[in-house]
């Protein structure tokens, strides 16, 4: 065959084409269980984050094996509907929130975490997610369940955030800080006369600290989505957090 | 028949190692730097530097996929059509790429979320193309690898020396080692009571990509006025 004829050139890409596929294939299938592993850790990991400031966890820090355990030992988790009742048979860690929300509204599950501390402290870890400025943005937030719902801490993601501006959401620890409270004022989901207020990112400084937490300048859209974000995930939890307090 | 008998003892005269070789692998370190001198493969250096250990990470990977590309390609510069050729090079490259991404992801899954996108993006490195078109296209598959490598090298040499900088200097940490900062976390607690650093404060222009550019910039402007060879007499 010519080196530049129509059918060799054919024939070679052909051939490349084959032999690319069956090694990427290949590598691929070999690896796909420690690539599940390695992610499921990963969001374990991420999840636990949020208690970090609870009681100085730094689940960012702990070893893989580590978090599995205590995921194991100490966390249980639970599947809820948009009523607030639990769904049976489905397991919360395999709940992808970024699947969930393309199911309509009505359909929608949420995963629950109930975390047990060695000294027998109990704080649920409540997935939500929202829309940043440029893309989706996700955290969890833990709280305890008692009447207003006190908050303990909370950790984000973020898909494409400006870094340095809007990424500061996941990279600025002091700013998460504020999840966490201070011993004076602790942030609450419900306010004094027992209405639903939610949590706040303002702009310009927090003024009431029993529910709203600075902004950070120059992501005012990103800051604004996450409190839309935390307004309306968090309100989704709260019909079964009630119905299990009783 | 003779001509042939003596011009395999010539190639075969031509050693492993010699002074060509080795300039192969020195060159892209200094005179001939992909970053800092032919200026490729600069939006992720200015991208992935902010910390070491990814920077470290993905000047492997480039280590990787420039020598293996250029070894396959020069392999095969003999038997690749000539109207498909860059696509063929795009190929290579994608796969390797590939290999390298899947590894990362089972071997340390925090590192290849944090590089994200980036991984991906060496394929379109400008360096790895280069390289195949300019050199692996014509010359032999020894040198072509050596080739390889430093350039990798050399791309990752600025890339680390620059995510040094912006870490140390951002965050008060280097390679995740923290040294200078104001929690209890770091080495030297600025915010401890009595504390010599208390006029320390991390320079947060650093963690931002214009940081990089100046860094480069100041890399280049070194390097020109200490090299003779890469004034531009023109």
């Amino acid at each position: 065959m010519q080196r530049d004829s129509t059918n060799y050139v054919l024939f070679f890409t052909m051939t490349m084409t084959v032999i690319v596929a069956v090694v990427l294939a290949g590598m691929y299938s070999s690896l796909k269980d420690i690539h599940t592993t390695n992610e499921q850790n990963y969001n374990k990991k991420q999840i636990l984050s949020s208690l970090d400031l609870a009681e100085n966890f730094k689940a960012s820090e702990k070893a893989d094996d580590e978090v599995a355990s205590i995921f194991e030992k100490q966390v249980e988790g639970v599947v809820i509907n948009t009523a607030g009742e639990t769904v049976e048979g489905r397991v919360a860690a395999d709940v992808k929130m970024e699947k969930e929300e393309k199911k309509a509204e009505a359909d929608r599950q949420y995963p629950v975490f109930k975390y047990k501390s060695d000294a027998g402290k109990e704080y649920y870890i409540l997935s939500i997610r929202g829309n940043g400025l440029w893309d989706k943005i996700w955290g969890w937030v833990a709280i305890q369940n008692d009447e207003r719902k006190t908050v303990v801490g909370a950790a984000f993601g973020h898909k494409g955030e400006t870094p340095g501006l809007g990424a500061e959401i996941k990279d600025n620890k002091t700013w998460q800080k504020q999840f966490a409270g201070s011993e004076a004022s602790k942030l609450m989901l419900y306010s004094d006369a027992g209405t639903y207020q939610g949590l706040m990112v303002k702009k310009g400084g927090a003024q009431d600290k029993s529910y709203q937490v600075d902004g950070i300048s120059g992501a005012t859209v990103t800051c604004d989505g996450v409190t839309e974000m935390l307004e309306r995930g968090l309100a989704i939890y709260m019909p079964y957090l009630d119905s299990i307090k009783k | 028949m003779a001509e042939t008998v003596q011009a395999v003892e010539l190639q075969e005269k031509e050693p492993l190692f010699g002074a060509k070789e080795k300039r192969l692998l020195i060159d892209p370190l200094s005179d001939n730097n992909p970053i800092t001198v032919q200026v490729l493969g600069i939006c992720s250096a200015l991208a992935v530097t902010t910390l070491v250990i990814p920077s470290l990470v993905i000047s492997v990977a480039v280590v990787f996929v420039c020598a293996f590309s250029n070894l396959i390609i020069s392999l095969l510069r003999n038997v690749i059509p000539k109207q498909v050729r860059m696509i063929v090079q795009l190929v290579v490259i994608a796969t390797l790429v590939t290999i390298v991404e899947l590894t990362l992801k089972a071997v340390n899954f925090e590192v290849y979320k944090q590089l994200s996108v980036f991984i991906g993006l060496i394929i379109t490195n400008c360096i790895v193309m280069g390289r195949l078109e300019a050199f692996a296209m014509a010359n032999k598959p020894w040198r072509s690898f050596l080739d390889g490598i430093g350039n990798g090298l050399g791309y990752g040499a600025i890339l680390v020396l620059v995510a040094i900088f912006r870490e140390v200097f951002g965050k008060g940490s280097f390679a995740g080692i923290k040294i200078i900062g104001n929690t209890s976390d770091f080495m030297i607690n600025t915010a401890a009571d009595g504390s010599w650093f208390a006029w320390y404060s991390p320079n947060n222009l650093m963690v931002l990509p214009a940081a990089a550019m100046f860094l480069i910039g100041i890399v280049i402007w070194v390097q020109r006025s200490r090299n003779p060879k890469l004034v531009d007499i023109s």
